[in-house]
């Protein structure tokens, strides 16, 4: 091994696309499966408010399945078992749709889905009655109560775990190399196995992967700075 | 498929268990639970260190910390497993068994994870109880070891369980470098039967969820009646409601 020498990787543009690729497939991965997990999440909540005499059991059932099996098992479930038991139509659709990212985001976003339900909820439920009180006493609707005054407490409430949450599914998604999709970790694998730099591939993996993390983590400081009541009525 | 899943346990539970162990490493379960405990046995006094350096005064003992906290929290533990695969051999020079790579990776990660949750737990605290031990003779390491820390780490015993829970769930990426943990013998068993992967893998993850979920529910009774007892009700014949406080150190 000669001496470390960062440009041998990042002045190949075979290495740099493949790199660029493996970013964009990792956001791919992190987006969809965030929004799947978001919408879920709310549903999951739907579920446990109404009244509908299973719901709150069947929400805790599915929330306790996924906070207490490694989301790895999760994902191994479903590419190597849930995969085969599909019909035949939809695994060939399927594995000329790019199956392992589709797979992962399936995993990773039903996974997440209860935590981040989770993080609503005690969002939520820091909410004090009396804010529902006023609302309807203020001639709102159950509904319109929800969505003009407990929603927005709540979820600004929410938002530090449902950042750090999102931060974790972010680095969760360097999990979808066991199921072999194609994303940053998988990129720094190969890009490894090509050029034999591995601690400057480490190091570039590495700094991305940090880079990215932290700017989710200001992004996200940035949306909790805008939701503060203070911080509005100073602006 | 029930029975083909009660197949499966009676012709391969000595293997998901204990691994190839007599003929071979010790494997399976039982390499999982070993592994999660040496790492947080580690990683606990690792954590300490990590949080009094932290909390420090000299800013060459705080800055290389918090900086090897912050890294560690923003990177995967997949690109942290890779790391220790590639560095602990070059550094000590010798073919190191992945155990030893997993153990190392695991004690840094949930290291610098726990020293979070110590140092909220001394912070929390107060300067109060620092300054009245220094008014009665401690130094600081003295007020550290007999006043600070038996409050703080007391008050942290349910976030360490979680964060044992969290270890144990941690091992399973063990997989990617061949760990010979529960992940590895259920991927054997697979390979060996090659036509029931879905009920190999749910066999993986019912057993998973059994440890998991009793860990947590011993780490929920414990917080409820630390809370209790630092609330200052000892009294069990009164229901108060009381804010719960939150586990921290909890993560996917």
């Amino acid at each position: 091994m000669t001496g470390f020498d960062l440009s041998a990787i990042l002045s190949n543009p075979d290495y740099v696309q493949m790199l660029l690729h493996g970013i964009e497939m990792t956001f791919v991965i992190f987006f969809g499966s965030w929004m799947l997990a978001m919408t879920l999440a709310f549903t999951l909540l739907c579920i446990r408010f109404s009244p509908f005499r299973f719901g709150d059991k069947f929400v805790a059932a599915y929330v306790s399945y996924h906070r207490n099996v490694p989301t790895l098992v999760q994902l191994m479930l479903w590419y190597f078992g849930i995969f085969t038991l599909l019909p035949d139509w939809l695994t060939s659709w399927l594995v000329e749709h790019n199956a392992e990212t589709i797979f992962a985001v399936v995993g990773l976003g039903l996974c997440q889905a209860a935590y981040f339900s989770e993080d609503l909820r005690s969002g939520l439920r820091s909410v004090s009655p009396g804010q529902m009180e006023a609302a309807k006493a203020l001639g709102h609707g159950y509904l319109s109560a929800m969505r003009f005054v407990i929603m927005p407490q709540g979820v600004r409430n929410a938002l530090p775990p449902l950042i750090n949450h999102s931060v974790s599914l972010f680095k969760n998604s360097s999990l979808a190399i066991v199921i072999g999709a194609p994303e940053l970790t998988h990129a720094v694998k190969e890009i490894e196995n090509l050029s034999f730099r591995t601690f400057e591939i480490y190091l570039i993996g590495t700094v991305l992967y940090l880079f990215l993390s932290l700017v989710i983590m200001g992004a996200g400081a940035y949306l909790s700075l805008r939701a503060d009541p203070a911080w509005r009525a100073r602006a | 498929m029930i029975s083909d899943i009660t197949t499966i346990i009676s012709d391969y539970w000595l293997l998901l268990l204990i691994g190839q162990y007599p003929n071979g490493p010790l494997g399976g379960l039982a390499n999982t639970l070993i592994l999660s405990a040496f790492s947080i046995a580690l990683a606990f006094p690792v954590s300490i260190l990590f949080a009094l350096a932290r909390l420090s005064k000299w800013r060459l003992l705080r800055w290389p910390v918090t900086a090897l906290v912050y890294v560690t929290r923003g990177v995967p533990l997949l690109m942290l497993i890779l790391w220790s695969y590639f560095l602990v051999p070059l550094l000590t020079g010798a073919d190191v068994p992945s155990f030893v790579t997993m153990l190392t990776t695991l004690v840094v990660y949930q290291g610098a994870f726990l020293s979070e949750v110590v140092r909220g737990g001394i912070v929390a605290l107060g300067h109060g109880q620092m300054e009245a031990a220094k008014a009665l003779g401690h130094s600081y390491l003295g007020a550290m070891r007999f006043v600070i820390l038996p409050q703080a780490l007391y008050n942290m015993i349910p976030s360490i369980i979680s964060t044992f829970v969290s270890t144990i769930k941690d091992t399973t990426l063990g997989y990617v470098i061949n760990v010979p943990d529960l992940t590895f013998a259920a991927s054997q068993v697979n390979n060996q039967l090659l036509t029931q992967p879905f009920q190999v893998f749910l066999i993986l993850a019912v057993v998973y969820y059994a440890i998991c979920w009793s860990l947590t529910h011993v780490a929920n009774v414990i917080e409820r009646r630390i809370t209790r007892r630092r609330a200052g009700l000892t009294d069990r014949a009164k229901p108060v409601s009381l804010a719960m406080s939150k586990i921290v150190s909890e993560q996917p």
